[in-house]
């Protein structure tokens, strides 16, 4: 894997999920070490310890995610943890007149004295990047910035960023929306798996095209000749749902580590995660969602199973209106759940495999009898997913922590299947699981699909959309923006609706 | 792996009682006292008829409020206002069976159906906060506790509840038919000095209640899926808001019996010299017991054995203060909890290893 960055230019990254990006910066910022080559910075070869070395050589990080203590203000922000001044006392004015000094030279607007409370997510990325100019930096990586803004707010940061380079300032610039890629970079790197496909690309010479060809790899058609199960009957169905997208915030442990009682349980983020969103999946059909990473799956599927609420539109089961039902009677109704994050929201760890099989299903027969919990029944439940599903364990009495990934995905794929759903929402039912294993879920859904389930199908994995899919649905920015045939679409295809390179109407 | 497991479980209390032990001896000698003479005295005066009768008693308001704090606990939802819950639970209870005149054990009921009311409603103010306004509800326990000491001095003020009895306010005596029975006869004690209080028959069967809830029950299997992982219980269709609220409920509920032993069986009445501090006894004890029914009984009797014998510290030949039992129960919870924690990474360690050691064995006999 090779990366050269010209000094003062932006500096482009591009790849699919997985493909290495984030290996790349964690190493050029000092946080994971190159196993062998090295790392030049300014013709000097380095050897970064922590990510304190790479700071001292000029080189910052502004994360997705932002780290800004939400009480205090900008300037205390940007000073904090490199607070200028003897011992205790903190010197306000210099301090303030620095930021305000950075702020104008890199025409980065925003107020010193202004709370982080007060402000959108675009002024917060402009503190987090200040905060990187203030401890020196030359060189900074972005990962992901624009994910999190509207596209408004991404024409400020564009702005910026031409403000910075212009002061010699370094971007490396992290991504997977080709648009706004070649809208900004300099130069341009592509990564697939690890290795580089294409470096110094200039994307005067390129088109959204070639970049998503050069991502997603050599052209695979897959040829499918399998009978389509899908009936008439609409298993499930989304009637205009808008849902206004929130950090994921977690208010019973979140209260518990501050220790002080948060006004809302979740921020809103003011940006639509979902748009006005139609869909219908019918029994035997496999519904496949393709899209870039959030770009409102996770929103999609917490919303069908009920744990975010929607602020319009309605989510129908079997022509029910589910919309005001919590997720308990959404399940009881037939509706089986594969999270996106296993550990998150798929398992409870320190418990034994026999009781983790009863989550989701708590108040159904055969493990609910009348208030009582009906263990045998749990550990028969249990042997059963761990049989059918290769589920490599030295018991149904191990703690689902000692699990591999891998097999505690096995584990959750079998016990939503063996529940014998109506609906199967799943977001990457085969991640971490090995090839073979992976064919076995895959026919499990199938099989299931043949004989009248229906199922939502999210992935990362595009031969598994293509693949299973009946109909497959793109992503974009909350919205769906292309229908496409699985049968005849190609990955490169599907690679640039996802990355809105391509629109439906050109399709059309 | 069973031997493991037993070794695992029986390590952190063993670990806990000899650190305090050797803190507490440590204490002694910096006081210039023998702890080996200490130790000896104090397992001596534990040993009689009236000290077994005593730690008894006293284990049963801890064990059940060890109850209350534990079915928070196990979401993760801490009631710190069970001090401020039994003790309104109690004042109201008390002061509502001097009122009424009833038959035996339905008079008894009364008194227990109105603490635990009391007691469930109070709380329950700290889960509508907390379901409704999101305030944190150990905030709100604490503010509440305040509050309810402030309506007890109140009350205890008000003739129609309290009146001036001797040298403080009480509620009125409750009638004989409020008087739960004592076992005396089969200790064979002469009631007047201590009596053997048969409310542990109710501590018992409530103990049995809470541990089938705990394991038995739908309710339970939600509890602990909240307390383990909040986001997977959720997908699993636990609404976090109804749980909150129920387990509130549930813990004042519990909270409201706390003070019921002495009320039924000790002063038959509600005093301005009520025992306090119980509903933070019973945090030690669900911490030390780890929110385990017959954990906490044990160490709900460890804390009544521990404040029974330091009441021989100060007598001859060793003049030692009994605060010294004190720093020994301190040191025994801060033990516990570091050794639970300790034995946890172990257990999950050594079973992360045995699932890997297996899988790779399968692997190599699949290879094979």
């Amino acid at each position: 894997m090779n990366l050269t960055v010209r000094h003062g230019t932006i500096h482009a990254l591009i790849g699919e999920n997985g493909a290495g990006k984030s290996t790349v910066m964690k190493i050029l910022y000092g946080a994971q070490h190159p196993d062998e080559g090295h790392v030049i910075v300014n013709g000097t070869e380095t050897h970064f310890r922590s990510p304190k070395d790479a700071i001292a050589l000029g080189i910052g990080m502004v994360f997705q995610h932002f780290m800004l203590a939400d009480n205090l203000t900008v300037w205390e922000n940007v000073v904090l943890g490199a607070e200028p001044g003897r011992s205790a006392r903190i010197d306000h004015a210099a301090a303030r007149k620095r930021i305000t000094e950075l702020a104008k030279a890199n025409g980065l607007d925003v107020d010193p004295d202004a709370f982080i409370s007060d402000l959108g997510v675009g002024e917060r990325q402009r503190v987090e990047i200040l905060k990187v100019l203030y401890r020196g930096a030359q060189i900074i990586i972005l990962d992901e910035p624009t994910a999190v803004l509207v596209p408004q707010e991404v024409d400020e940061l564009f702005h910026s960023l031409r403000e910075l380079t212009a002061q010699g300032v370094t971007v490396v610039f992290i991504s997977h929306k080709l648009d706004e890629v070649l809208a900004i970079a300099d130069d341009i790197t592509v990564i697939r798996a690890g290795k580089t496909v294409a470096a110094g690309v200039r994307p005067a010479d390129v088109t959204a095209r070639d970049l998503a060809e050069l991502m997603v790899g050599s052209e695979l058609p897959s040829p499918d000749t399998r009978t389509s199960t899908v009936t008439d009957v609409i298993a499930l169905e989304l009637d205009r749902v808008t849902v206004v997208g929130t950090e994921h915030v977690n208010s019973r442990e979140s209260s518990m580590r501050t220790g002080e009682p948060s006004a809302e349980e979740s921020q809103p983020t003011g940006k639509l995660a979902l748009d006005n969103i139609s869909l219908r999946v019918r029994k035997g059909e496999i519904v496949g969602i393709a899209g870039v990473e959030g770009n409102g799956q996770t929103e999609l599927l917490e919303t069908i199973i009920g744990i975010r609420a929607p602020s319009s539109g309605r989510i129908l089961l079997a022509g029910d209106d589910l919309s005001d039902d919590n997720t308990r009677t959404r399940r009881e109704r037939g509706m089986a759940y594969i999270p996106e994050d296993r550990h998150r929201d798929g398992l409870m760890l320190p418990s034994p495999l026999w009781e983790n099989v009863i989550l989701g299903y708590q108040s159904m027969p055969p493990f609910q009898k009348g208030p009582w919990i009906d263990k045998a029944a749990a550990r028969v439940r249990a042997e059963a997913v761990v049989k059918n599903f290769d589920v490599r364990t030295p018991g149904i009495d191990t703690m689902a922590l000692a699990l591999s990934g891998g097999n505690q995905q096995k584990f959750i794929v079998g016990r939503e299947m063996l529940s014998n759903p109506n609906v199967l929402v799943a977001a990457h039912p085969t991640r971490g699981i090995d090839v073979g294993a992976q064919a076995a879920v895959w026919d499990a859904i199938r099989d299931a699909r043949d004989n009248g389930l229906a199922v939502l199908l999210v992935s990362a994995d595009l031969d598994e959309l293509i693949g299973l899919s009946d109909t497959l649905l793109v992503m974009l920015r909350g919205r769906i923006v292309a229908r496409l045939n699985p049968g005849t679409v190609t990955k490169s295809e599907l690679g640039q609706y996802m990355t809105g390179a391509k629109i439906a109407e050109e399709a059309a | 792996m069973n031997r493991q497991k037993t070794f695992y479980a029986i390590a952190a209390p063993v670990t806990a009682l000899v650190v305090a032990l050797f803190v507490t001896s440590l204490a002694l000698l910096a006081g210039g006292h023998n702890p080996l003479v200490a130790f000896q005295k104090m397992v001596h005066y534990a040993g009689s008829i009236d000290s077994l009768v005593v730690i008894l008693n006293k284990s049963i308001p801890l064990f059940i409020a060890g109850l209350a704090v534990a079915v928070g606990f196990k979401m993760n939802l801490f009631n710190i206002g069970v001090e401020g819950q039994y003790r309104l639970a109690a004042l109201v209870a008390a002061a509502a069976g001097a009122r009424v005149h009833l038959p035996a054990p339905l008079h008894i009921a009364f008194i227990m159906l109105v603490a635990v009311t009391v007691g469930a409603l109070w709380a329950g103010v700290a889960g509508v906060l907390n379901v409704t306004r999101n305030v944190n509800e150990v905030v709100s326990t604490i503010m509440l506790n305040g509050i309810a000491l402030g309506i007890i001095g109140v009350l205890l003020g008000w003739k129609p509840v309290a009146t001036l009895q001797g040298a403080f306010r009480s509620t009125r005596p409750l009638d004989k038919t409020a008087w739960m029975p004592t076992f005396n006869r089969l200790f064979g004690l002469n009631k007047s000095v201590t009596a053997s209080y048969g409310f542990i028959v109710i501590a018992i069967i409530i103990g049995v209640i809470v541990h089938i809830l705990f394991t038995r029950t739908r309710f339970g299997f939600d509890l602990k899926a909240s307390g383990m992982n909040p986001g997977a219980a959720r997908a699993s269709g636990v609404n976090p808001k109804a749980m909150v609220m129920r387990t509130m409920l549930i813990s004042g509920g519990l909270a409201g019996l706390i003070g019921m032993s002495i009320v039924l069986n000790q002063e038959h009445r509600f005093t301005q010299e009520f025992p306090q501090l119980l509903g933070f006894g019973g945090i030690s004890v669900a911490l030390v017991g780890r929110q385990k029914v017959g954990g906490m009984a044990l160490a709900a009797m460890l804390f009544a054995l521990i404040s029974r014998v330091s009441q021989v510290l100060p007598e001859p030949p060793l003049f030692a203060p009994k605060e010294v039992g004190t720093i020994m129960q301190g040191t025994m919870i801060l033990s516990a909890v570091i050794a639970y924690e300790v034995v946890r990474r172990r257990a999950e360690a050594a079973a992360v290893k045995h699932a890997a050691e297996i899988t790779a064995a399968a692997s190599v006999a699949v290879a094979a």
